[in-house]
C-alpha cells in the first residue's frame, strides 16, 4: 500500500491545476494518475488557438496551454503516473488503479481530487436510424485521428451539432482538404462559443442549420449519404423536408458527459442536471475528503475556468489535509426560471473569502438581467446584453454579505426579461 | 487444397458443424465470405435459447429446438460462453391468449418440453415485478436460457480451428462445380475442392444451392429491428418475456441478455434485399410501443444502440436440413430462422452424424473440446489482477475505459485461433468499444493495436472488412 496526502485523478488541465494549487498551500505528498501517455488531457490533441486568453492574458494552443502547467508539474516536482487507470476508490479514499510497470497499485490517501474529465456522447444515445457502416465517429475521435496519428477519417462530411468540437473539427477537416457539406444542430441555437461560430463556420463558408437533424445513415460498408430534416418546436423532424446529403462522414458533435463512473460507485451524490458531482464551494463533495473539478464536475467551456476552478479545489484539499476548518454550515444554491444550473450547489457561510457562483442558462436570452435572491429577496441584479447556453455565466457573493446569511438558507439565480 | 467437407457460412450453425466435424480425422474447411465470423443473423438475434414449445410437434424445428436447448448448457461450459438459464415468460393479456398459453402448454408437453407452467397473474407479477397492470398470466419456461450468439460462434470456430479445421474468410463463394466425386468450390480468384459441401449460408442458402442447380430453397429475409438498452435498467426483465405468437413469429420480446443489458424485439417484416440490415426510426418506435405493453416502463432514454438482422425465412416454413435432391453430398442446411440458435447445438451433431456415417471417419485421439476461457480483467479480483499483470504486463494497460477492457485482452483477441481481424471482431471477442462511449475513446486505440499486431498502416484497418475503412490518406 502506498500512501499519500492528495491523489489526483486525472493529469489533465484540471488535475494539474489543482495538484500545484495544492502544493503551493503546503501539502508536499501529491500523486497524479493520468490514463494517457502523458501529461496534459484532452488539450493534447486541441491544436487549435484560443486557449488561455482569461488566464494567462495570450492566446495559446491547446498543447502550449498543457505544456506551461507539464512544466511546472515537473519543477515542483509533484510525482504523476502516466499511462495508468484508476479503477476504484473506497469509503475510506483507498485508489485502486493499474499500469504495466507497477501492476495493481493500492493508494491511501487523505484526499482525492476527481479531475476525470469528460466524454462525447455517442451515436447510440441519439438513436438516429439506417446503417452501422463504417464513417460515423464523435468529432473528438475525428480531432485525435486528424491531429495526434495524421490521418483523415474522411473526405466529404456532415457534422452533427454545433457544440465548440463540431465547429473546430469543421474548420480542422477543410483546412485539411476535406469538404464540410453542413453543420447540423438540433436547437434553434449552436451550443458553441460565438468566435467559433465565426472563426470556424463563417470565415469557410459552412453552412449552419438551426433546428436541423440527421435522420438517416446511408450506406453498406462505409456511409455514402445521410437525411436531414428540420425539427418542429418539439424537437420531432418535419415530414416533407428530409434532404439527403452525399458525404462519406457523419462526425457526431451532441454534447459532453462527465466521466463519473468511480463517483457514481463510491456513492457520490451527483447533480441530475451537470451529470457531475454535488459541490461546496471548495469543490468537495458529499464524501468526505473527496474533491472534484473541472469537465467532471461540470462541462466548461473555457480551459481558463477549469483551471481557476481547479485551483479552488487544489486549495480546498490542501485544507482538509491540513487541518483545522470547523464544522460547515451550508447554504443551498438553485438555479430557477432560466438557470439550468448552478456551481457550486452548497456554500458554507463561515467561508472566509468572497465565493464565486457559476452558471448556464438554457435558451438565448438577448438584454436580459440576472438576478441573485437570497431566501426571496433580491440581493444582485446585473444586466446582459446577451446570455446564452454555451458561455459559462459567474456572480460573485462579496464575503461581507455571506456572513450575514444562515445554514439552511436558499440562493436563487434566475434570468428575468 | 482438398478438403473432405467444406462448410459453407461460418454463422453459429456453419461454425458448430464445422467444430463437431473436427472432432474427426478428416479434413474440414470453413469458408466465410466476411471479415469474421458471425457476421450475419448470428450477431443480430434476440440472443434466446427456446424452450421449444413453439414448433409443431414432429417438425425438425420442434427436435432440434428440443434437443439443442438440452446440449446448450453443457455447450456453453465447454466453450466457454455466457450461459443463463434464466426461463422464459410468453405473457396473455386477454382470456383468449391465456387459452393460447393453454395450446402452446400441450404442444410443448408433446414436443418434450420439461417443466412448463401456466402462472396466474399474481405469480407472474412475483416473477416480473415490473410487468403490466393488464397482463393476465404467463406460460413459464424453465428450460429457455439467454447466450452470447455471436460469442458462441466464434468460440466454436475458435475450438474448430483448434483441432485442425481451416477457418478461411473474405471468401465468397460464386461457383460450384462436381466432378469425379469433388465438388471445386470457388470465389473467382482462388477454389477449393471437397468431396462434401455443407450449405449454411443463411439467407443466401438459396444462391448458394443454385450455384448446384438445386432451386428447390426460397429464402425470404425477415428483418427485425432491437434496441438494446443500459445496463442501469437491467432489472426491468428477470426472464425472457414474450407475447403470444402471431404468424410473423414469437412477436417483440424483452429480455435481459447475459451482459446484463435489456434487449427489446424484433419487428418482422419481410424484405427483398439480403444485406438490408439497417434501422428505421418508424419500426423501432413500434418496436418500443409493443414492448411497453408487457413492461409499460421503458422508454427510449435508456437506449445505448439499436440494430436490425435477418431471419433465414423459408417457404416450407421448417428447417431444412438434408442433401440436396440434385446431389447427395451436397448437404443443405437452410431456413435456420427461429429457433435455429437454440437449435444450432442439436443441428451440428445431426449433420455431423449425416457425414460421418458417409465418409467413415474415426475420432481422433487428441480432439481437444473444452476452449480455453478469455481473460476477463472486469470480471477479477484486484489479487488475481495482481498475478496476471505479473504474468503480462500488457493486462496493466486498460484500452477501454468504459468496460475495463486491458490491452491483453485485445492482444488475446487479435492472437486466437481465427483471431480479430476488424475493429468490431475485437469488440465482439473483449467488450472493448461496447460501453457508453461506444468506442470513441478506445476506437483508436484498437485500430492502433490491430495494425501494429496485424502489421499493416493503420489506414488499412476496417471497422468490419470489406471497403469498411475508418481512415483514408495522411494528413497534408
Amino acid at each position: 500500500m502506498l500512501n499519500y496526502d492528495i491523489v489526483v485523478i486525472g493529469g489533465g488541465p484540471a488535475g494539474m491545476a489543482a495538484a500545484l494549487k495544492a502544493k503551493e498551500c503546503g501539502v508536499d505528498s501529491i500523486l497524479i494518475l493520468e490514463r494517457a501517455e502523458t501529461l496534459g488531457g484532452i488539450l493534447e490533441q486541441c491544436i487549435h488557438t484560443g486557449f488561455g486568453l482569461h488566464y494567462f492574458g495570450e492566446e495559446l494552443s491547446g498543447p502550449e496551454y498543457a505544456d506551461r502547467f507539464i512544466e511546472l508539474v515537473n519543477e515542483k516536482e509533484i510525482e504523476y503516473k502516466t499511462d495508468t487507470m484508476a479503477l476504484e476508490i473506497t469509503e475510506n479514499n483507498v485508489v485502486y488503479a493499474v499500469n504495466k510497470t507497477d501492476g495493481l497499485l493500492e493508494i491511501q490517501a487523505k484526499a482525492v481530487i476527481l479531475a476525470m474529465g469528460c466524454r462525447e456522447r455517442p451515436r447510440g444515445a441519439l438513436n438516429i436510424a439506417g446503417s452501422r457502416a463504417a464513417g460515423v465517429m464523435s468529432a473528438g475521435t475525428a480531432q485525435k485521428y486528424v491531429n495526434i496519428d495524421g490521418y483523415m477519417p474522411g473526405k466529404k462530411v456532415v457534422i452533427l451539432g454545433s457544440g465548440d468540437i463540431g465547429l473546430i473539427m469543421a474548420r480542422r477537416m477543410t483546412l485539411e482538404g476535406a469538404e464540410v457539406k453542413v453543420v447540423c444542430e438540433l436547437m434553434p441555437y449552436s451550443s458553441g462559443l460565438t468566435r467559433n461560430i465565426v472563426q470556424c463556420l463563417d470565415d469557410f463558408n459552412i453552412p449552419l442549420r438551426l433546428s436541423c437533424t440527421v435522420i438517416g445513415i446511408h450506406g453498406k460498408d462505409r456511409v455514402e449519404g445521410v437525411t436531414i430534416a428540420n425539427v418542429d418546436e418539439n424537437r420531432r423532424p418535419i415530414p416533407g423536408t428530409e434532404e439527403y446529403i452525399e458525404c462519406d462522414t457523419l462526425l457526431l458533435s451532441v454534447g459532453l458527459i462527465p466521466e463519473n463512473e468511480l463517483t457514481r460507485a463510491v456513492g457520490i451524490e451527483l447533480d441530475p442536471v451537470t451529470s457531475g458531482a454535488v459541490v461546496d464551494e471548495n469543490r468537495e463533495t458529499s464524501h468526505k475528503g473527496v474533491f472534484a473539478c473541472g469537465n467532471v464536475l461540470h462541462v466548461h467551456d473555457l480551459v481558463d475556468y477549469v483551471t481557476l476552478e481547479s485551483q479552488t479545489a487544489g486549495e480546498g484539499a490542501a485544507k482538509f489535509v491540513l487541518g483545522g476548518g470547523e464544522e460547515p454550515e451550508y447554504i443551498t444554491t438553485k438555479g430557477v426560471s432560466g438557470v439550468r444550473y448552478i456551481v457550486p450547489q452548497k456554500v458554507n457561510v463561515k467561508n472566509e473569502g468572497d465565493v464565486k457562483l457559476y452558471f448556464r442558462v438554457g435558451q438565448v436570452y438577448k438584454n436580459a438581467k440576472t438576478v441573485v435572491k437570497y431566501n426571496g429577496e433580491e440581493i444582485i441584479s446585473k444586466k446582459r446584453p446577451r446570455l446564452a447556453p454555451g458561455e459559462m455565466e459567474s456572480v460573485i457573493i462579496k464575503n461581507d454579505m455571506l456572513k450575514k446569511f444562515a445554514e439552511g438558507g436558499v440562493i436563487e439565480i434566475s434570468v428575468e426579461e | 487444397m482438398n478438403y473432405d467437407v467444406a462448410v459453407i457460412g461460418a454463422g453459429v450453425i456453419g461454425s458448430l458443424i464445422a467444430r463437431e466435424l473436427s472432432r474427426y480425422d478428416i479434413k474440414v474447411a470453413l469458408v466465410e465470405k466476411c471479415n469474421d465470423m458471425a457476421m450475419a443473423t448470428s450477431k443480430a438475434n434476440s440472443a434466446i435459447v427456446h424452450a421449444g414449445f413453439d414448433a409443431k410437434p414432429g417438425s425438425m424445428k420442434a427436435k432440434m429446438n428440443v434437443e439443442g436447448t438440452a446440449l446448450m448448457p453443457g455447450l456453453c461450459k465447454t466453450l466457454s460462453v455466457p450461459f443463463k438459464p434464466v426461463g422464459s415468460l410468453v405473457v396473455a393479456f386477454s382470456d383468449d391468449e391465456m387459452q393460447t398459453l393453454q395450446e402452446l402448454l400441450e404442444r410443448g408437453i408433446e414436443n418434450g418440453v420439461p417443466g412448463l407452467e401456466i402462472y396466474d397473474s399474481a405469480k407472474l407479477r412475483e416473477a416480473e415485478p415490473f410487468i403490466s397492470e393488464e397482463a393476465k398470466g404467463a406460460l413459464w419456461a424453465p428450460s429457455a436460457g439467454i447466450v452470447c450468439p455471436y460469442e458462441l460462434t466464434i468460440a466454436a470456430v475458435e475450438n474448430a480451428v483448434v483441432n485442425g479445421a481451416e477457418f478461411i474468410r473474405n471468401f465468397e463463394v460464386k461457383k460450384i462445380d462436381f466432378a469425379n466425386g469433388m465438388f471445386t468450390v470457388s470465389d473467382g480468384e482462388s477454389e477449393i475442392n471437397a468431396k462434401y459441401v455443407v450449405n449454411a449460408a443463411g439467407v443466401f442458402c438459396d444462391e448458394i444451392a443454385a450455384l448446384i442447380g438445386d432451386d428447390s430453397i426460397h429464402t425470404t429475409p425477415r428483418k427485425g429491428e432491437y434496441m438494446l438498452c443500459d445496463k442501469s435498467i437491467g432489472h426491468l426483465a428477470n426472464h425472457t418475456i414474450f407475447q403470444c405468437p402471431s404468424k410473423m413469429g414469437k412477436g417483440i420480446l424483452v429480455t435481459p441478455t447475459v451482459d446484463g443489458n435489456l434487449l427489446i424485439g424484433p419487428s418482422a417484416l419481410d424484405i427483398e434485399d439480403k444485406t438490408d440490415v439497417t434501422t428505421t426510426a418508424g419500426t423501432l418506435a413500434n418496436v418500443l410501443t409493443a414492448a411497453k405493453r408487457s413492461v409499460p416502463c421503458l422508454t427510449t432514454r435508456e437506449v445505448i444502440t439499436s440494430f436490425a438482422g435477418l431471419r433465414a425465412h423459408c417457404s416450407r416454413n421448417d428447417f431444412i436440413i438434408e442433401p440436396s435432391e440434385k446431389n447427395a453430398q451436397f448437404i443443405n442446411v437452410a431456413g435456420i430462422e427461429s429457433p435455429g440458435l437454440s437449435s444450432a447445438p442439436a443441428i451440428g451433431l445431426y449433420v455431423k452424424d449425416m457425414l460421418i456415417k458417409e465418409l467413415g471417419a474415426a475420432e481422433k485421439a487428441d480432439f481437444k473440446a473444452e476452449r480455453e476461457e478469455p481473460v476477463r480483467f472486469r470480471h477479477m479480483s484486484n489479487e488475481e489482477r495482481k498475478a496476471l499483470i505479473e504474468k503480462n504486463p500488457a493486462y496493466g494497460r486498460i484500452i477501454c475505459r468504459c468496460e475495463t477492457i486491458t490491452e491483453g485482452e485485445i492482444l488475446d483477441a487479435i492472437h486466437a485461433p481465427a483471431g480479430a481481424r476488424d475493429v468490431d471482431g475485437v469488440k465482439r471477442r473483449t467488450r472493448a468499444g461496447m460501453g457508453r462511449c461506444q468506442g470513441g475513446f478506445c476506437g483508436s486505440k484498437v485500430v492502433e493495436l490491430l495494425a501494429r499486431e496485424l502489421g499493416v498502416e493503420i489506414n488499412e484497418i476496417t471497422k468490419c472488412g470489406g471497403n469498411s475503412k475508418i481512415l483514408y490518406e495522411r494528413t497534408k
